[in-house]
């Protein structure tokens, strides 16, 4: 039973040259306790996709145009604000890339931590202190007593990144999204980081982790969705997406990874470049980069196939009848 | 196109050889000022002692945390910071005591390309007059403009007819690209790339890099590659030099660095990077965060997150040991009392 199912979302923003659809036609799902990655470049729509499950698009410009997100059999995006708002927070936490940002620069911790606690739990304000503190503690800030007074702009990078893991946890939600959490940080905080997700995500909880680094993705989930100029072109087991990755967007993108080396070394690339997501093509998006493409790439939208055991790939070359290698 | 060169710079260090560049003992401090009436001081050792040298036609890859100082290094190279002690030679001359005059004509030959690509262009200028805006100033104008600045593009791989367009129209690896255009344009000896592809997408990312790599063999090119991906620099760089608050802390052959790594602090760097597709083990992790640098301690400055500090490490300065061209900062490689 998935704990999350996302059916067909599409979202489109208006732009002063037109429409653009920032996510088409995307659906996924997750279950209990899973670790999901979405990995996609820059402009993909994956965070796009991200916030449009807690309705958190910014509207106008945005508009989801179509879709249902289903936790359990509530549609998200049919739920009055009210119990919307109950929802975000206590069943779907999210956990943002730049943590000075996302939290307030006029609160101290402890006030903006016991904020969320007493929205969602009964506790009395003493108890919802005492609660943070010890989150705050399990999440290895040291002088946690001291730090629940301090502002975030007094934490550095990493520390600011726990306390906003400690937020997200400390609820016990169902599903934690949580969009390019280390991208701000140093490689040596972002193993720090993770270790402390993965350690902190008890088995219940799920975790979509929203990334463009395959690295990340190997390090932290059990399956990937991969996106590509707002359409998912491949989803499979972690294992699998890299022994055996279908799409040729997900190959070119693999390669082009750099790897620890010897010292000058031409990489991989794809040639060209993402389409503007004011211009796609007819057909399927990947197609002039792509060196496979043939004529039914050029009218046609593939949509996703299975290519066996799960595996999933929006590409003509993976549909049955096709000899593909 | 993508030919799998693996090339080290084993045999490139004759040292019969002047270097291209040659840094010694290079600081920058800064002077924080703070409490009432600016009483109290403190100095913010960003570079503490820094000594290397770059060849012809070789990339050093710098390698750090943020706040480990490497962009302030750069900085003070291209005469942004001015460098409160220490020697600069770039083409034989003294870099840091030049009259202004021959420091802006020396600009010519030390070119740099900055993170953030847009942010280095001038939005209300067109691509044509960006990159040829030196050019014009050093008059050394091939043809005219536009015949110029399309040779260019053409060069790092954009669409010539681009010249009349303004820098918001184009995507992030197209902009570094323009940047890029730039700083070749002057037929520079040195580029200091500083955290040049870290905003890219990882496929736009391997473009910059093999066009960084293709322009540098045809015009033989050395480059100063900053950045805190260990695993880009590897694939660019000679040689590289590993920065921690302030100093280097090791410097070797790129080969080297990442497969044989000798300080704790290196290896930890290397640890540290996700690489996909390898078996997944429990990595060791890295303690602690990178101090202050207003307040380093009086041994070793990474003392406070090595696994494997002893009792001397706290106490005094590691010591500073060149062997086999590589060099290392550690009590653990010498020093040690028996």
């Amino acid at each position: 039973m998935s704990l999350l199912s996302v059916n067909n979302l599409s979202v489109e923003f208006a732009v002063d040259e037109g429409t653009l659809r920032a996510v088409d036609d995307v659906s996924f799902y997750i279950s209990r306790g899973e670790s999901l990655g979405l990995v996609g470049e820059s402009g993909c729509g994956k965070s796009v996709a991200a916030l449009a499950l807690t309705r958190l698009i910014p509207s106008p410009p945005g508009r989801i145009v179509s879709g249902q997100v289903f936790l359990g059999d509530r549609d998200l995006l049919r739920l009055k604000p009210d119990a919307l708002r109950a929802v975000r927070g206590s069943e779907i936490s999210m956990i943002f890339q730049e943590p000075l940002s996302a939290l307030s620069p006029l609160h101290r911790i402890g006030k903006q931590m016991t904020e969320g606690i007493g929205f969602h739990k009964d506790m009395s304000r003493k108890e919802a202190w005492q609660y943070a503190l010890s989150w705050l503690k399990r999440v290895g800030i040291p002088d946690a007593g001291q730090r629940m007074y301090s502002y975030p702009f007094q934490l550095s990078g990493g520390m600011q990144q726990r306390v906003m893991i400690a937020m997200a946890l400390m609820l016990s939600p169902g599903l934690i999204i949580a969009d390019e959490p280390t991208t701000a940080l140093d490689v040596t905080t972002q193993a720090q980081i993770f270790n402390l997700i993965r350690e902190m995500k008890q088995n219940e909880t799920a975790l979509l982790l929203i990334t463009h680094d395959m690295g990340v993705v190997w390090e932290m989930c059990e399956r990937v969705i991969v996106m590509y100029a707002s359409r998912i072109v491949e989803s499979a087991k972690i294992e699998e997406i890299f022994s055996r990755p279908v799409h040729p967007y997900t190959r070119g993108l693999l390669e082009a990874i750099p790897t620890p080396a010897r010292g000058r070394n031409y990489l991989k690339d794809i040639p060209g470049q993402v389409p503007s997501p004011l211009r796609y093509p007819q057909g399927c998006h990947f197609q002039d980069r792509c060196g496979y493409a043939f004529e039914r790439c050029r009218n046609e939208k593939p949509g996703l196939v299975d290519c066996g055991d799960g595996h999933l790939a929006a590409c003509f070359l993976a549909y049955p009848g096709r000899e593909y290698k | 196109m993508n030919k799998n060169s693996q090339k080290t710079s084993d045999n490139k260090r004759d040292p019969s050889k002047s270097p291209l560049l040659e840094v010694s003992g290079l600081k920058t401090w800064f002077d924080l000022k703070r409490g009432i009436f600016s009483r109290r001081t403190d100095t913010i050792r960003a570079v503490d002692g820094v000594s290397f040298s770059i060849m012809k036609n070789e990339t050093l890859g710098l390698v750090g945390e943020s706040g480990c100082g490497k962009t302030t290094l750069g900085r003070t190279l291209l005469g942004l910071e001015t460098a409160t002690a220490g020697e600069v030679f770039f083409c034989k001359e003294p870099l840091l005591k030049l009259s202004r005059g021959r420091m802006n004509r020396m600009r010519k030959s030390l070119q740099v390309v900055f993170q953030d690509p847009l942010s280095s262009l001038n939005p209300r200028m067109n691509i044509m007059d960006i990159v040829t805006e030196g050019l014009v100033q050093f008059k050394m104008l091939e043809g005219s403009r536009e015949q110029h600045a399309r040779k260019l593009l053409g060069e790092v791989g954009l669409d010539a007819d681009m010249i009349y367009r303004f820098p918001h129209e184009f995507s992030g690896g197209q902009r570094q690209r323009i940047n890029i255009a730039r700083a070749v344009s002057m037929r520079p000896d040195l580029i200091i790339c500083d955290e040049a592809v870290s905003a890219l997408d990882v496929s736009v990312q391997a473009q910059v890099i093999n066009l960084l790599l293709g322009l540098q063999e045809r015009h033989h090119l050395s480059y100063l590659f900053i950045s805190h991906d260990l695993s880009v620099v590897s694939n660019i760089a000679d040689r590289i030099a590993v920065m921690y608050l302030g100093r280097i802390v090791e410097s070797a052959n790129a080969a080297d660095i990442i497969e044989d790594p000798l300080h704790p602090y290196t290896k930890m760097l290397i640890a540290a990077i996700p690489v996909a597709g390898e078996k997944k083990t429990a990595r060791k992790i890295i303690k602690g965060e990178t101090p202050s640098l207003a307040s380093p301690s009086s041994g070793c400055r990474f003392y406070p997150r090595c696994p494997e500090a002893a009792e001397i490490c706290r106490r005094r300065p590691p010591p500073e040991i060149r062997q086999n061209g590589r060099f290392i900062c550690c009590h653990l490689y010498g020093g040690f009392p028996e």
